[in-house]
């Protein structure tokens, strides 16, 4: 090893986020809430912060105020849970399919829940987005389900998921496409839902992921050291007591349901499940107690700042907060492909 | 003897790679499983440790079939170290050791006094303790097997498996490592069953060796009996003579290259 390799690996190690990271926990925090605050604030009309306070205080006298509730706070509660819900699913795939381009895209579920949600869309054109929800959950999971079928035999290892899941997702793609072509008049609603999208959303959407949430995070933090323990390798995972098989299969469950939820309320928001987990790996070290708290805050902060930035770039015109992703998350992508493939 | 294979056919998809295989690990004991690639000596091992569930017959763990004890039950009688190790990114020593409290452990419970107990010794055994701040990723092979070694030990269990624990080490690695598992054996009277590559080296350490040649057990015993010309003919292919070892006194196999057998068999019929 290089001398600048050693004083590399020195300095990560004894950085301030490994020493204390509580602290830098807390700050991405506050940042994430006073990033929400602004986000209650901007939108088409600005509404003074005092107002914003006002409005979640109760107080929906004022015009200014009915905006915030009705419009602002769906939006920014919506960028916390599906920001939670992608950065957390991602970590749970990372650790149990033990690769780090692993996420909620390649295991099929976003491809999955985009096809049946456009089906749906299609067949029924009058159909409010909120009613594409409860199908484009339905097919997020069928389609890891499917995944997991193909790839299971004797136990499904975590190269086979991660196969299989790139060619289950290539077909609903394709379905997708299918779609596209045979009716180019009716897609637009289907196709801003589809690039993802956190606009016009209400407090359904809101609930309707909200319990997903609630209950699987923390589940997945209580199993935090079962994910380490998958880290080691099939066999020594085993030799020391942890049910492999039905291990994975839990997980990656708890997973693809929070991908699911996610997709379901967002559309296809890429590249946030992928990214959110890697930052808080390298932040915060690998142990999973750490780091998927650490990557639920990095997804809920992405998830702000590519709302904001789609809101806030070509006003009036929304670019979706998923396009924001795609454009910062792509050369991410790259860059960490070039760093693993050395 | 406490973990037994019980006419055990043993089988990865429809490949059957051992049949009717009866092994009999003697407790207190240091065995080596022998065999050139391909004779199903890992295997063996990985059904041992209930990693390869047989397709016919038996692995017993103290008079119960090790299939129905669950994992976690079977985790705490019996250690395996796999011969392929996934180190975690940027691990320390002391957290990797920690593992191997896992199957003590529940999801929520907070580690008890013996689980600190059992790391710290651990450590210590392996002398591995001043290590304990350090990236695994940084130390010599021999000392990341040795954390390796620890890890297992921490599981505190009496039996341990190992699948080739000094493959790919060098050769004062392999002395250390092996040093270590001879010392576990003596002091703490550990039952230590492994798969080795090298007939020297399991001639050197083991009190009991198993010789496989493809999926069945050609012959048992201690190295003076087993290390002979005939079965090193018989399951590697090579001749070789064998000596003591002018040490030891350990049976040491020389293999002969080519025209070296003639030249020492006449040097038999002249001398």
């Amino acid at each position: 090893m290089t001398s600048t390799a050693i004083v590399a690996q020195h300095i990560r190690r004894t950085s301030l986020a490994r020493r204390h990271p509580a602290i830098l926990m807390g700050s991405l925090g506050v940042l994430a809430v006073v990033l929400s605050f602004y986000g209650l604030s901007v939108g088409a009309t600005e509404v003074p912060v005092a107002d914003v306070l006002r409005a979640l205080v109760g107080d929906t006298s004022t015009q200014a105020s009915r905006i915030v509730i009705d419009f602002q706070l769906p939006r920014v509660l919506l960028c916390w849970l599906v920001g939670i819900a992608l950065a957390v699913s991602g970590a749970v795939m990372q650790g149990v399919i033990r690769n780090p381009l692993a996420a909620p895209d390649i295991i099929g579920v976003t491809k999955g829940a985009g096809f049946a949600g456009m089906l749906l869309l299609l067949a029924i054109p009058t159909l409010p987005v909120v009613a594409v929800v409860p199908a484009a959950f339905v097919g997020g999971l069928l389609a890891a389900a499917m995944v997991y079928v193909f790839a299971y035999r004797r136990g499904a290892t975590p190269v086979r998921i991660a196969l299989v899941g790139i060619a289950v997702s290539a077909a609903f793609e394709a379905g997708i496409r299918f779609l596209l072509v045979r009716n180019p008049l009716d897609v637009s609603a289907a196709l801003i839902w589809l690039t993802g999208s956190l606009f016009g959303r209400s407090m359904t959407s809101v609930l309707q992921i909200l319990p997903w949430v609630l209950v699987l995070v923390p589940l997945i933090i209580v199993w935090a050291r079962k994910l380490d323990v998958l880290g080691l390798g099939d066999d020594l995972a085993s030799g020391l007591g942890e049910p492999v098989e039905r291990t994975r299969r839990v997980l990656l469950f708890f997973a693809v349901a929070l991908a699911a939820a996610a997709v379901a309320v967002s559309g296809t928001i890429g590249f946030v499940g992928l990214i959110a987990p890697h930052m808080a790996r390298r932040v915060f070290g690998g142990k999973h107690i750490a780091s998927i708290p650490a990557a639920a805050l990095f997804g809920v902060l992405l998830m702000l700042i590519a709302d904001m930035l789609g809101r806030g770039l070509a006003p009036p015109l929304e670019i979706p907060a998923g396009l924001v992703t795609a454009v910062v998350g792509g050369p991410y992508f790259l860059y960490l492909l070039v760093k693993t493939g050395k | 003897m406490r973990l037994q294979a019980q006419g055990v056919e043993l089988a990865y998809d429809r490949t059957v790679i051992a049949k009717d295989l009866t092994l009999n690990i003697p407790d207190g004991k240091v065995s080596v499983l022998i065999g050139p690639n391909g004779s199903g000596k890992s295997t063996a091992l990985r059904a041992l440790a209930r990693l390869l569930p047989p397709t016919k017959g038996s692995v017993v763990l103290d008079g119960k079939s090790i299939q129905d004890t669950p994992t976690k039950e079977v985790a705490r009688l019996l250690a395996i170290l796999p011969q392929v190790l996934v180190t975690p990114e940027s691990i320390s020593v002391e957290d990797l050791v920690w593992f191997g409290r896992h199957p003590h452990r529940t999801s929520l419970k907070v580690p008890s006094e013996a689980d600190k107990e059992a790391v710290e010794w651990a450590l210590k055994v392996t002398s591995t303790a001043e290590l304990r701040h350090q990236h695994v990723d940084q130390l010599s092979g021999g000392q990341r097997q040795r954390v390796w070694i620890a890890l297992c030990l921490a599981q505190g269990t009496d039996l341990i498996l190992l699948d080739e624990p000094t493959t790919y080490l060098d050769v004062a690695y392999q002395l250390e490592v092996l040093d270590l598992l001879h010392q576990l054996n003596q002091e703490q009277g550990k039952t230590v069953a492994m798969v080795l590559h090298d007939f020297n080296m399991a001639a050197e350490y083991a009190d009991h060796v198993f010789v496989m040649k493809s999926g069945s057990l050609v012959t048992q015993g201690p190295p003076e009996d087993v290390f002979t010309c005939d079965i090193i003919r018989d399951v590697f292919g090579v001749e070789s003579k064998v000596v003591p070892h002018p040490v030891s006194g350990k049976p040491m196999c020389i293999p002969l290259r080519a025209g070296l057998l003639e030249r020492a068999n006449l040097a038999v019929a002249t001398g």
